[in-house]
């Protein structure tokens, strides 16, 4: 049970983390709120299913290629779709909402509403204090934390992310400093779709691949950034297992507990808010002046 | 006998030198004909039903408007209101069998305590949080819906409720001018010294707290007034289905909602209502042709989406705007709406140009 907890708490957080940490980047530098993110990590777990299942890949090949597609999708997306419009805020918002449900019903037309399962890349389990954990759980965690790792490392300590995060505290003073606003606002929903796609990658095999699949973690990935405070990476991180965690051990300890997973997930966040209003690690942004 | 002669004579005079010259206002007094006059012509039941429960979202629609657009507190969690009203109708009319004269009111007094147990905390927050934070609302409701079936009727709602009125026709007049009526009250509420405090929150907040606006309690007011109307399109929605079930608690509502308002238009009351009006017939228009070719997949949804998507990447103001600043121009020196073929000014006689 506590292993159980442990182990599931640590992947759901993971995902939420990757997720999370790509939409509170495209919030901060672009100032959208992106409702299409998690249907672009559906998006993903779709096209490793069409690699693998229809087209015979083999599952790193298509893992790969669908993580490449997605960013590409989601980079159009942003060009074709949302920049042009970006004065809008509130059109803008509804943009991003009309693509996600475009994403969902094509691939309801497409695959019909069936549970769709992508054999996981390695097979076998092994038994840690007398629980059976199967080593694609492992594998998807230690991928998660690679990335996330990855994600610290291109942050922290390039220039594109020093510029990505300059820009995400101050767009016009980041443009005065001679930040390309436009190419890093890009880089940045690169970057973002590419940690939704790692994320669809790595559940893929984890969960049932559906159409519906991108509401329940765009729920917990909206309360995750708020949890944590807008615009801030660190916050992100922490409130993804904060929530993860808490998730899980609703899920196995509380009886009808599925249903409540979210109810809890939120009345959490909630809570803090009413502690702290600008989250745990908050940054207030300064107002568009 | 001469007085009712004068008011008719007046109210001539303002029909053509008011509302006929501006193409904006002439659509809207046919639109109120053609819905009051419609089942003169058809009282086809489906064809009654789309438009009853257009209606009851086009004052759904006007009531986000009025706390997102005009107050400026973006909800992503409206339908929280909606469900609220839906259930608390459906409680009060099975197990007290309240009559929906009164047990749509006290929905819509359920809702107004919801809003204020959502506004009450979100008064700290501010645009995107407060945002993400209303979302978390309704899904909130939802989890405890489920988890206490015994109540709540748990997936399957509330069913059994009473119906609105005899007929289809009477439930069809009583939707109508309650939207109708709605409507009017949130145009004026928007117009009057409030809207206007409201519309000064939006724009700036701290400017109008230095002119001694206690913005709190005017947030909180929208927040209440806006849960009072969505409450009441909850309860016709409950009596008119008879049904008060988790769908009306669900995130799809509460984006269709903001869907409908910017596709119309926002900050304008009318243009979410026009949206809806819009919108929602043509969903059901799609429905019936894509019916007759049953070898399509189904694609409804997605045209839908398509179709928002484009209209946004053209017209981000929303629909209405964009067609009302193709008909009507406004005049360079006293600020009057002129129809646009006018060379001059139809009050001041100044140049268009």
């Amino acid at each position: 049970m506590f292993l159980d907890i442990l182990i599931d708490g640590l992947i759901k957080g993971s995902v939420y983390a990757l997720l999370a940490i790509g939409f509170s980047l495209v919030l901060g530098v672009a100032r959208i709120i992106n409702i299409a993110h998690t249907a672009l990590y559906m998006t993903s777990a779709y096209l490793i299913y069409i690699g693998t299942k229809q087209l015979g890949l083999p599952a790193t090949v298509s893992i790969g290629a669908a993580i490449i597609l997605t960013i590409l999708l989601g980079l159009l997306i942003y060009r074709y779709f949302i920049r042009p419009i970006q004065e809008h805020e509130a059109a803008m918002l509804i943009a991003t909402i009309a693509v996600a449900m475009m994403l969902q019903e094509v691939f309801l037309m497409t695959f019909g509403g069936h549970y769709l399962g992508v054999s996981p890349l390695v097979e076998g389990y092994t038994t840690i204090l007398g629980v059976r954990v199967t080593w694609q759980h492992i594998l998807a965690l230690g991928l998660a934390l690679v990335v996330l790792v990855g994600v610290r490392l291109f942050l922290f300590h390039t220039r594109m992310g020093l510029a990505i995060r300059a820009t995400a505290q101050d767009r016009e003073v980041a443009n005065l400093m001679g930040m390309d606003v436009t190419r890093v606002a890009m880089a940045t929903m690169a970057v973002s779709v590419g940690l939704a796609s790692v994320a669809g990658a790595i559940v893929a095999p984890l969960v049932t691949v559906e159409p519906t699949m991108w509401m329940h973690p765009l729920i917990m990935m909206l309360a995750i950034v708020v949890l944590g405070g807008l615009g801030s990476i660190e916050g992100s991180f922490v409130g993804a297992y904060i929530l993860g965690f808490a998730e899980s051990m609703v899920v196995f300890m509380v009886p009808m507990g599925s249903f409540l997973k979210d109810s809890v997930a939120l009345s959490i966040m909630i809570l803090v808010l009413l502690v702290r209003p600008e989250g745990l690690f908050g940054v207030f942004f300064e107002e568009e002046r | 006998m001469g007085l009712i002669f004068t008011h008719i004579r007046r109210f001539f005079t303002i029909l053509r030198s008011e509302v006929i010259v501006l193409p904006g206002r002439l659509a809207l007094v046919l639109f109120v004909i053609a819905l009051l006059a419609l089942p003169l012509f058809t009282q086809d039941l489906y064809f009654l039903r789309i438009v009853i429960l257009t209606s009851i979202f086009a004052i759904f629609a006007g009531s986000w408007d009025l706390l997102s657009g005009f107050t400026g507190q973006m909800n992503f969690g409206h339908a929280l209101f909606f469900g609220v009203a839906a259930y608390v109708t459906a409680l009060l009319n099975i197990h007290l069998h309240f009559p929906p004269y009164l047990s749509i009111p006290l929905g819509a007094v359920g809702a107004v305590l919801a809003g204020l147990v959502v506004g009450i905390p979100c008064l700290r927050l501010k645009g995107s949080y407060l945002a993400l934070t209303t979302l978390a609302f309704p899904i909130i409701l939802t989890g405890i819906v489920f988890a206490i079936p015994g109540v709540t009727g748990g997936e399957l709602g509330l069913s059994g409720l009473s119906r609105l009125s005899s007929s289809r026709l009477m439930d069809y007049y009583i939707t109508a001018v309650c939207m109708l009526g709605l409507g009017l009250v949130m145009w004026l509420i928007t117009d009057s010294k409030t809207g206007i405090i409201l519309h000064a929150i939006r724009e700036d907040e701290v400017a109008a707290r230095a002119a001694g606006i206690n913005t709190t309690r005017y947030k909180l007011l929208a927040f209440c007034m806006s849960g009072f109307f969505a409450g009441i399109a909850g309860g016709l929605y409950a009596h008119f289905m008879r049904l008060a079930g988790p769908s009306t608690l669900e995130v799809g509502l509460s984006f269709q909602v903001i869907i409908w308002s910017v596709f119309g238009g926002m900050v304008s009351i009318y243009g979410p209502m026009a949206g809806v009006f819009i919108l929602n017939p043509l969903m059901e228009g799609l429905r019936v042709i894509l019916g007759k070719y049953p070898a399509l997949p189904e694609m409804r949804m997605l045209l839908f989406a398509a179709l928002v998507l484009l209209t946004l990447r053209f017209m981000p103001e929303g629909f209405i705007p964009w067609v009302l600043d193709r008909l009507e121009t406004e005049c360079p020196r006293c600020k009057i709406r002129n129809v646009f073929f006018r060379h001059r000014c139809r009050i001041c006689d100044a140049a268009m140009s």
